[in-house]
């Protein structure tokens, strides 16, 4: 029996108030990088039908606009899942930026003797870059495969024609490759990362987190970079 | 062994700063690097000049009041070790070492190598207690508590509050000794009665000072304690089941 009837809660909603902290933005970053690297590796996995031939890609290319099709309408869950996708590269970025302008806050006079860094590996370090150079390349990604409205080469009628045309353009094979190392060193230090934002820690299985990082990142960008190369060495033609 | 060091001079706070180079000569290789600095201020007095503040007091490693950046290093070069328990056999003979003050906006410098770290006061006092019965002391060992729990509480309880992981992080976060804080309380059955509001409080007081983790490691690194960034983890889960809580209906 309550003596008094509760009171309305004043507070935001959880969701709301989470994010408002900085550990709370870290929770964003980690959950749509979580979302990103579903993303990258069943992308990876998708374009094995490369190795396939012309008709195989095309026709998964084509497919993909009609996932769970006939049972939702055409087009439905493709631009369902890029609503996610776009939501969770907005929310990435976004948490990124407010990140970085607090620590810029916490430290604006920087150490004028040169600091001797022991546990910060390049990955940790240049997350902001990296980050930064697959964001530029994601837009080049689109325009060049999805919108074929690339500059640097003739687009091509399907899909498969498109990839082949971009690879075998130097320039263009060069970004795939800068940015496909960069998505590396991103990756790298993500995927173990994640596990101290989102709190999941067991002495148990912490020893397992950084080979989780490395095979991940080795199987994704591996594949990734074969596509490049197979092309370049005339492996698919 | 003949030293060459570069030290930060700043008169005060707001006074503009340099690097400023002193001789050290004739140093045993056996003295602590505190008593080094002692004897190139003892030169600098007898030659009626201002000599290097910095902070000391326990000189065994224990109250954490020492600390500054040596060679890029927050404590110098030798790992788990605090700038009193340094010694000068660590360097060569004609060796030129380089001061610095710890860097953050939380740890404003008050003069030279010293600097203000009463935002650490600010987070203990938001949360860094439990709550007893204040008679008189209650049995030791009145509650039972699992060894390997005791253990990993007193791990956590090593810190000795020096500021070193907000000095070595790149972001300037103090995430290493809020998390060290948080967690030798959070672990025990004393702690928690105030488990997650002390995580709220004390994750929130730090980030009004401090700035965030991007899980680089180099705090871990620098902890003259060997702190284990587990418990950044440890405490990033409890303030988000903090959030959690008080949301469910009674």
């Amino acid at each position: 029996m309550a003596a008094t009837a509760p009171e309305r809660s004043k507070r935001s909603p959880f969701i709301v108030e989470l994010y408002r902290s900085a550990l709370g933005k870290k929770y964003v970053m980690a959950i749509t990088g979580i979302v990103g690297l579903g993303y990258v590796l069943a992308h990876m996995i998708g374009n094995l039908k490369l190795y396939q031939s012309a008709e195989d890609f095309n026709l998964y290319a084509e497919t993909l606009r009609e996932l769970l099709y006939p049972i939702a309408p055409e087009g439905l869950v493709l631009n369902l899942l890029r609503g996610v996708l776009i939501l969770a590269l907005v929310g990435h970025v976004v948490a990124a930026a407010q990140l970085t302008a607090m620590n810029r806050r916490a430290r604006p006079e920087s150490y004028r003797s040169k600091r001797d860094y022991v546990a910060a590996d390049f990955a940790a370090r240049t997350m902001r870059w990296t980050g930064v150079i697959v964001l530029l390349f994601l837009f080049y990604h689109l325009a060049d495969l999805t919108w074929a409205v690339t500059p640097l080469h003739e687009a091509g009628d399907t899909v498969y024609d498109r990839v082949l045309n971009s690879f075998n353009n130097p320039a263009s094979a060069g970004f795939y490759i800068l940015a496909n190392l960069a998505l590396g060193f991103h990756l790298y230090h993500g995927v173990w990362s994640l596990f101290q934002s989102m709190g999941w820690n067991n002495r148990r299985f912490n020893h397992w987190r950084r080979t989780l990082a490395v095979a991940f990142t080795v199987v994704v960008i591996g594949g990734n970079l074969s596509f490049v190369i197979a092309v370049l060495t005339g492996v698919i033609s | 062994m003949n030293l060459t060091l570069r030290v930060w001079r700043q008169a005060g706070p707001d006074a503009p700063g340099r690097f400023e180079t002193y001789e050290a000569r004739d140093v045993s290789p056996d003295s602590s690097f505190l008593e080094m600095l002692d004897l190139v201020n003892e030169d600098l007095i007898a030659q009626g000049e201002v000599p290097i503040e910095f902070m000391h007091d326990c000189r065994e490693g224990i109250c954490g009041t020492c600390g500054m950046m040596i060679n890029g290093q927050a404590h110098g070069p030798q790992a788990l070790t605090a700038t009193c328990q340094l010694h000068m056999r660590t360097f060569s003979d004609g060796d030129e070492i380089v001061l610095e003050p710890w860097r953050a906006t939380g740890f404003p410098i008050i003069k030279d190598l010293v600097v203000d770290r009463s935002a650490f006061d600010r987070i203990i006092e938001s949360g860094g207690y439990v709550t007893v019965d204040t008679n008189s002391a209650p049995d030791a060992n009145l509650i039972p508590i699992p060894k390997e729990t005791a253990d990993l509480a007193m791990d956590a309880a090593a810190c000795i509050g020096c500021g070193a992981c907000v000095a070595a992080c790149p972001n300037g976060a103090a995430q290493l000794f809020t998390s060290a804080k948080v967690a030798q309380l959070n672990m025990l059955p004393q702690g928690q009665a105030e488990r997650y509001d002390r995580a709220e409080h004390m994750v929130e007081v730090m980030e009004e000072h401090f700035g965030s983790c991007t899980n680089m490691g180099e705090c871990e690194a620098a902890c003259p304690k060997g702190i284990s960034i587990d418990f950044i983890a440890m405490m990033n889960k409890d303030y988000r089941k903090a959030k959690f809580r008080g949301r469910r209906s009674a």
